[in-house]
């Protein structure tokens, strides 16, 4: 897909980026000392820090992972959402007040306040550089996603700028910018999903949506005259096929219009071929016009590679429009009706990699219901595998948010532990209000056209986009600005990971609080760089998978050790580090063994990984309790003449 | 090196009061989502039925995230309630 930048967006974004600067700039003086820097001096109202975690919260990955991954697949995007809300719970009910009271900078105070250990200061140093890492990278892949069309420059570019920002941001001015930075960006970031979300519903659905751009594209059928074990015949004569690519999964033909090259998906049900959209990597070093990517056929300068996103049949008839409608009346539309899904399938053509995208028509009844991603419904293909792939996401996001650095650092700002659970409250609603409005930006970007196949992260501006470009402007400069934020906040819990659980803590350096202060702004630094290349390598990966693996492993690594230090009398130091190793060790095992990154980080073709899940926290958050008892219950001696010592 | 919280406040006594509700409150919480979770394995189909104009699963998701603002708001104000009290008795006992 190809995007043009343009001057209102350029300057929109402008002015957030430097208004976001000027805040770090402002409140820089307050960042001299380390409670300054690392916990904004401890007196943030509960109000402002409660948006701030929203702010914190809703990163790239909720806003973009989650309604592209709706608009693209259903309901199982809005299961992000249900799980990414509910964690809440576990944060509010069980660790907010007892997180408070126990810790000064970091979760690692508040997990070591009982015993003084180097081990612990050590290991959750490192899971919450882990922790954090992981979060960082789809921040990182958001925004090189969002420069593009915004602001014209490549994927990489935008990767880059946003890494500089953010470190210029975390290097002068620590927690308290990134507090007010998130404050505004969480507030304007719901406010303009409701707009968002009233411009669909205004809309309403229509089977040929047209956008500010002109009429949606019309998907051309070719008729098939006979088909002879391989061989198709189309009516029109006119048209001769090139090549067939078939097995028992798929069959593609690809028919040359003279110099244009078109690939279809052979429907025998339909007895038709259907068009479909497809990108190709050139192999053996050929390229078009300089590249070697292409889109439909042509570079990508040449637009051919068009959005897609509609419903074919409305209100019972394929011509429908509804008109405006309620919420939902909105659900109703879909639920009734039938939504054109589409399925990508990659093939291997002489060297060259032909990613092909086919519809697929779903009923209405299915993209609401879980299932499309996370395969549940034996009748639709669901294996053990896949259905334990789904509770284990589902206990990832319900139990992950309570173990995330960035967010546990959030309790140290405010004031009194009443403060804490008052701010968890208000991002609570907060949070809530917004991940509801995910379902209709999604499924508004589902069937309104605003899907671009080739990245699944997309559909949200491009849907604001369809609307005008005022509201893609300032849609995209948000996200923009939340990635920023997000990333600062990450940036700050990394840097009192090294600056005061290891160099302070652990290592025993003598650190004056400047010298400390500077030790966390090196680290920032370094932190944000090393980022900026996960970035880079990661790109193409729907955002809010890779937060989910974010959540998996502070769910599987943190949150065993934090509810078992406040529960359990008998858990010792030595259980605490056997906790967070063992579930480090076994959630990231698993994850850099599964199919998706196999898939997706690997790019390896027709390879079976060797593990059958994708998501690690069914296994990972067990072996993470197991270890933390069984480790406690050997060292139980020891430790209390440890401590007695 | 000493490791106490920086800012100080009054420890109230209703500490306990609210850790026992918090937990008591969070398994009510994980309930109703493990039920979800347990529909969609073993029964996915009931997920599609209708509710209203909607399906059971968009009835579900989105009742899930407002039961947590409910719950929510319950828990804050039977802990404000309480401080509340306990403050009130604390002073009682100054006089």
């Amino acid at each position: 897909m190809k995007y043009d930048a343009s001057p209102i967006a350029v300057m929109i974004f402008m002015f957030i980026v430097a208004f976001v600067l000027f805040i770090s700039y402002y409140f820089a003086k307050k960042a001299k000392t380390a409670d300054g820097y690392f916990k904004a001096g401890g007196n943030i109202h509960w109000g402002v820090n409660g948006i701030a975690f929203a702010g914190d919260y809703l990163s790239a990955a909720s806003f973009l992972g989650i309604c592209g991954m709706i608009s693209f697949v259903g309901y199982d995007g809005f299961l992000y959402s249900i799980g990414y809300l509910s964690g809440w719970i576990v944060a509010l009910f069980v660790v907010a007040e007892p997180m408070k009271k126990l810790g000064k900078y970091t979760f690692a105070d508040a997990l070591d306040s009982k015993f003084n250990s180097k081990g612990i200061q050590l290991f959750a140093a490192i899971s919450t550089l882990i922790v954090s890492m992981f979060y960082l990278i789809p921040q990182m892949v958001g925004a090189g996603t969002l420069v593009e069309p915004l602001l014209g420059i490549p994927y990489w570019g935008g990767v880059l700028m946003v890494g500089t920002i953010v470190i210029l941001i975390v290097a002068t001015a620590g927690m308290t910018s990134t507090t007010y930075v998130q404050f505004l960006k969480g507030g304007l970031l719901i406010v303009f999903s409701v707009v968002l979300t009233i411009l669909i519903m205004t809309k309403g659905i229509s089977t040929a949506p047209e956008s500010r751009f002109g009429e949606y594209h019309v998907f051309s059928e070719l008729e098939i005259d006979s088909v002879s074990g391989d061989t198709v015949n189309l009516v029109d004569s006119s048209y001769i096929i090139q090549d067939t690519f078939k097995t028992d999964n798929y069959w593609f033909v690809r028919i040359m219009d003279g110099t244009k090259e078109t690939i279809w998906e052979v429907n025998t049900d339909e007895n038709v071929l259907k068009e479909t959209l497809f990108i190709t990597e050139l192999g053996n070093g050929v390229t078009v016009d300089g590249e070697s990517t292409l889109y439909n056929g042509a570079p990508r300068d040449d637009a051919q590679f068009f959005l897609v996103g509609h419903m074919s049949e409305v209100d019972g008839s394929t011509t429908g429009d509804t008109g405006p409608l309620g919420v939902f009346d909105f659900i109703e539309a879909i639920r009734e009706g039938k939504v054109v899904l589409w399925e990508k399938q990659v093939i291997q053509d002489d060297g060259d990699v032909i990613s092909v995208f086919y519809q697929n028509e779903t009923d209405g009844s299915d993209v609401l219901t879980p299932g499309l991603q996370f395969k549940v419904d034996s009748d639709k293909g669901a294996t053990l595998g896949s259905r334990l792939d789904f509770i284990s996401l589902m206990i990832a996001l319900f139990l992950g948010t309570a173990g995330l650095p960035h967010i546990l650092i959030r309790y140290y700002t405010v004031s009194s532990p009443a403060a804490a659970r008052k701010s968890t409250i208000v991002a609570i609603t907060a949070i809530g209000f917004f991940y509801i409005l995910t379902m209709f930006m999604g499924l508004g970007a589902m069937v309104n056209g605003a899907i671009d196949l080739s990245n699944s992260n997309m559909s949200a501006p491009l849907l604001a986009n369809a609307f005008g470009i005022w509201i893609f402007a300032i849609i995209s400069a948000i996200a923009f600005a939340t990635v920023l934020g997000t990333v600062s906040g990450l940036i700050v819990a990394s840097s009192g990971a090294v600056a005061h659980d290891i160099m302070d803590r652990f290592m025993d350096v003598q650190m004056t609080e400047k010298q400390k202060v500077m030790a966390g702004k090196i680290t920032a630094i370094g932190v944000g760089i090393l980022a900026m290349i996960l970035g880079i390598i990661f790109e193409g990966m729907n955002v809010s998978y890779l937060v989910g693996w974010a959540f998996a492993v502070a769910a599987s690594a943190n949150l065993p050790a934090i509810i078992m230090v406040l529960f359990w009398k008998k858990t010792t130091a030595k259980g605490i580090i056997a906790s967070i190793a063992v579930g480090l060790i076994s959630s990231m095992t698993i994850i850099l063994l599964s199919q998706k990154v196999f898939d997706g980080v690997y790019h390896l073709i027709d390879i079976t990984s060797p593990m059958p899940i994708n998501n690690p926290a069914i296994i990972s958050v067990p072996l993470s309790f197991i270890a933390i008892v069984i480790v406690s219950l050997l060292t139980k001696k020891k430790t209390e003449t440890e401590q007695t010592v | 090196m000493s490791h106490g919280p920086v800012t100080k406040w009054n420890e109230d006594g209703s500490s306990e009061y609210k850790a026992k509700l918090g937990v008591k409150m969070f398994f009510v919480y994980l309930t109703v989502y493990s039920g979800f979770i347990i529909i969609n394995t073993i029964n996915p189909k009931l997920m599609g039925i209708a509710i209203l104009k909607v399906n059971l699963a968009v009835f579900y998701g989105i009742g899930l995230i407002i039961l947590a603002l409910i719950m929510a708001l319950i828990y804050n104000y039977l802990c404000t309630r309480k401080e509340n009290e306990m403050a009130l008795i604390s002073k009682e006992g100054d006089k």
